[in-house]
């Protein structure tokens, strides 16, 4: 049983004289319904106590903490290259992004540059790992709203990715493969190849969701309208992400910040918005972007310069005494990391800014008076990972 | 009556109809889950299904059978013990009883009634007073959630059912099942009656109509809400475990195929093949091999569209059928008497 | 766009489950189009009959070349999880030339890795100075008591014949390719 602070104590009991009000014309009680830890939809152990009137939510509440375990704390007693194995698992299904904003950080604090190959090898793993992740997203989204087979057409394509992200790190899910200065090990030979490849079956594979989902008018019906965010309140809330491009915002920190070294802004590609900010909005945003990030690593892999894979950076690294903040365009949405330094092996502190615990804040607002129904679609095509909103 | 010349007392007779109702109900059943639940979605998701249990995993039911019976029989604690207990029979009960009007062959039937199609319809709604107990008793919100939505979902789906059929009993003449596979057979088609006349042709929006209702009535995708797992965990079935569980399954099944029987002999024929004869005897033996075969054509549509669509959510669920369905079906009606007295 | 016939979507839906299906039964090319075959056609792979071979890189369990190892501790102070256990001692050995002073080495007593805490990152192999730990990409070491994924050191060194020659680079590349060690070596 977790704690409950105050707040949640009076809301509690406010929502107990709720449920007992009578309405005159139709002698109805509020229920209260509590959807998960433990529930098919929820994307791991997030509980949102919901107070219904019959179908209609009145209010939502999300309770979220059942998966912490505890990083900040964690990595105050590690060494730098113990913190980037930790880190690959805050959002599981990207690992390697979740190691970049990390080392560019304290690449930043030791005033190191990654030489252009190892930069360029790096971007290509992280579109890797975008593609992988929301992917996953485009057929689970079939799933939650009943249509099966979408879901097994994500892991079968997904499959490809990751072979190719095995065969460059070893690790399917958590590579651990960028090290300060540069990354651990170069390509294997035929690895080119053989990745241009899946990039054309991800492509058949955004073709095929295409046609089984996007077009599908059950699934227009089902999302169509649904949970409208418009741009101001997303804004306010902090999304980031497909989550705000599909309100109409455009807005990318691969293409907006530039001291991010890593080379997006020599490559032709494009930023996919959409004015509506509903869930067919969100969906459709994701499916473009997939498709954009086959187009960047096919790029990529064209032009990837020759040369070292690693700086020369001491044995032992101690990073200076500072305090940097770095964020990327993860998959999920903005992911950031405040490294603050005092010279030692291992940082003083971290603070981990993730996507979905921003994103998550949203439901109380966006569940108001909808159904049950598109509770769960609108958890679905929000997007969040445990992982990433309990760290 | 004498099979085959011995004449049998009624209790012996009774007996045979007894185990030959549990064949006709479990043998689709069976053949339902193995064709279009285990092989053909895992060939639709490119995966293969059970193949351990038995050769290319056939007996893989058995060993499911097996497994539910040797579980722990749970009631919830709070849960209505003897309303919980009852409402996977009042379904099952309802599905057999589809069963019993559905003609076979010329001889190969359990009950000839002259009601036959009204008698089947009715019958087969007991099984939404099953649900919704079965959602009230298990003391669950999820399962209230899903009974009521279940409650309110097959009410509105029996209106399209029982219009789409009218038209082809005013083509038939008559509600009498077996009738109305000897029109079928004997009919003709602009004066040739090479294929006799399946109502398919001529009532292919009723078969639209009833097929669709007919996958409301199931609570199959895209109109599963009731089930919804996703959503309700499993709906109203949520608290059910062993040997109850595994009535509810069969009668999700039996069901299906009972609506495929039902579909087949209103709108494909039924136990007859053109070519041949529709008194002889050999055709109490090849009559319900071919009435299967037409049964897994229907089965398989239904499965088909079963795990390529997601789910409509509850309103659209209701305005769809009272806003498009129902007056589509009344149309059908209205075409279909005009054309029967023209022609 | 041209107007939407209702339904059209649906009908493409059901188009591309159909094609999926005849995918799997039917994946036999050209004469023997019509004959099913759906073991090859099936996207899976029946694990215990036939196996996918993983990536030559691919981190499966961590092997020991026992003769290069100093006792240094390095791996056992990076690892995360701090699940290396080394125990050595020093001992005397005869010296290089005939006359010399008498050396001391490093003995290993033991060598313990505990893969039920093992994060499988890989610091340890990184950072050895002595190439003596080497990733192999063998899988199927599980067992039903979890005392017994504490491989020791005859274990892990029993490791070494699975571990793999490493891979040539793509061009372009600057790293020198690196090869293992030969047994008895030192």
């Amino acid at each position: 049983m977790t704690a409950v602070s105050e707040r949640q104590q009076l809301q509690y009991i406010a929502g107990q004289a709720a449920d007992a009000r009578v309405n005159v014309e139709l002698e109805t009680e509020g229920m209260t319904l509590n959807i998960g830890p433990q529930h098919p939809a929820t994307h791991g152990t997030l509980r949102i106590i919901v107070r219904l009137d019959g179908e209609q939510v009145v209010s939502a509440d999300p309770v979220m903490g059942y998966m912490h375990r505890g990083y900040e704390k964690l990595v105050e007693v590690r060494t730098y290259p113990q913190i980037n194995t930790l880190v690959n698992r805050i959002d599981w299904l990207s690992s390697f992004c979740n190691e970049v904003p990390f080392i560019l950080g304290a690449e930043q604090l030791m005033e190191v540059e990654a030489p252009p190959r190892a930069q360029w090898i790096r971007t290509v793993l992280f579109e890797l790992g975008r593609i992988s992740n929301i992917g996953l997203f485009l057929g689970e989204m079939g799933l939650q709203l009943g249509a099966l087979t979408a879901a097994f057409y994500a892991f079968r394509d997904r499959e490809f990715v990751l072979n190719q992200i095995e065969a460059v790190t070893g690790g399917r899910f958590h590579p651990n493969f960028d090290r300060i200065g540069g990354l651990k090990d170069d390509l294997p030979k035929g690895w080119i190849a053989e990745t241009k490849r899946v990039m054309d079956r991800i492509r058949e594979y955004c073709d095929e969701m295409d046609e089984l989902l996007v077009g599908n008018e059950i699934f227009e019906a089902r999302t169509r309208g649904i949970g409208v965010i418009p741009a101001e309140v997303g804004l306010s809330y902090g999304l980031s992400g497909a989550n705000i491009r599909a309100s109409g915002v455009d807005w990318d920190i691969r293409r907006d910040d530039t001291r991010n070294p890593l080379p997006y802004r020599e490559l032709d590609w494009k930023v996919w918005t959409h004015p509506d900010g509903d869930s067919f909005a969100r969906y459709w945003v994701r499916l473009q972007e997939v498709r954009e990030a086959t187009k960047i690593v096919d790029q990529l892999l064209d032009g990837i310069p020759s040369g070292p894979i690693m700086a020369k950076v001491p044995r032992i690294i101690k990073v200076p005494e500072g305090e940097a903040y770095v964020a990327t365009e993860n998959p999920l949405g903005e992911m950031g990391y405040y490294i603050v330094s005092k010279g030692d092996l291992g940082p003083f502190r971290v603070k981990i800014r993730t996507a979905s615990f921003n994103n998550v804040s949203i439901l109380p607002w966006v569940l108001r008076g909808v159904y049950v129904p598109d509770v769960i679609t609108i958890l679905g095509t929000l997007y969040f990972i445990l992982g990433d909103i309990d760290r | 009556m004498s099979i085959l010349g011995i004449h049998l007392a009624y209790w012996q007779q009774t007996v045979l109809r007894t185990i030959g109702v549990l064949l006709a109900v479990l043998l689709p059943a069976g053949t339902f889950v193995y064709v279009f639940l285990f092989k053909m979605v895992s060939f639709m998701q490119s995966r293969l299904g059970p193949m351990e249990a038995g050769p290319y995993g056939s007996m893989q039911l058995l060993a499911e059978v097996g497994k539910f019976i040797q579980k722990e029989d749970i009631v919830p604690e709070t849960a209505d013990r003897r309303l919980f207990k009852l409402a996977p029979y009042l379904i099952v009960a309802s599905v057999l009883l589809v069963y019993f009007v559905v003609p076979f062959g010329p001889d190969a039937y359990f009950a000839n009634l002259d009601v036959g199609i009204f008698f089947a319809l009715a019958v087969s709604s007991i099984s939404v007073i099953g649900i919704l107990i079965a959602g009230w008793a298990s003391a669950n919100k999820y399962s209230l959630l899903g009974g009521l939505r279940a409650a309110g979902q097959l009410i509105a789906y029996e209106l399209p059912l029982v219009l789409a059929v009218v038209g082809v009993v005013i083509q038939a003449g008559t509600l009498n099942l077996q009738g109305i596979v000897a029109v079928q057979a004997n009919g003709s088609i602009f004066g040739w009656s090479g294929i006799g006349n399946p109502f398919i042709l001529t009532q292919f929006v009723g078969l639209f109509i009833f097929l669709v209702a007919a996958q409301a009535e199931l609570t199959q995708t895209p109109f599963d809400m009731p089930i919804a797992e996703s959503e309700l965990v499993a709906g109203y079935i949520t608290e059910y475990s062993g040997m109850r569980f595994l009535l509810f399954f069969i009668a999700e099944f039996a069901s299906a195929g009972a609506f495929a029987a039902l579909a087949s002999t209103l709108f494909l024929g039924g136990w007859y093949f053109p070519g041949l004869d529709l008194t002889a005897n050999y055709m109490n033996v090849v009559g319900p091999l071919i009435l299967l075969a037409k049964i897994m054509i229907i089965g398989g549509l239904i499965f088909f569209v079963r795990f390529t669509f997601p789910r409509f959510r509850e309103d659209q669920l209701q305005r769809f059928a009272w806003t498009i369905l129902i007056p589509l079906s009344l149309a059908n009606i209205f075409v279909t008497a005009v054309l029967k007295v023209v022609f | 766009m041209a107007p939407k016939v209702p339904g059209q979507g649906l009908v493409k839906g059901l188009g591309v489950t159909f094609k999926e299906m005849t995918k799997t039964l039917f994946p036999n090319e050209g004469a023997k189009k019509l004959m099913p075959n759906p073991s090859k056609g099936a996207a899976t792979v029946q694990y215990p009959h036939e196996k996918e071979a993983p990536a030559p890189r691919a981190r499966g369990v961590i092997a020991l070349l026992e003769e290069n190892c100093t006792v240094c501790m390095l791996c056992a102070r990076s690892c995360p999880d701090w699940c290396i256990y080394i125990e050595g001692h020093k001992q005397k050995a005869p010296p290089r030339r005939p006359g010399g002073k008498e050396r001391t080495v490093s003995a290993l007593d033991r060598f313990d890795i505990d893969y039920a805490l093992c994060m499988y990152c890989g610091i340890c192999v990184e950072v050895c100075p002595f190439d003596a730990l080497f990733w192999s990409p063998e899988y199927e070491y599980s067992e039903p008591r979890i005392a017994e994924l504490l491989h020791d050191k005859e274990r892990l060194g029993e490791w070494m014949d699975t571990v793999l020659e490493y891979e040539p680079y793509e061009a372009g590349a600057e790293v020198k390719a690196k090869k293992l060690p030969k047994k008895g070596a030192k």
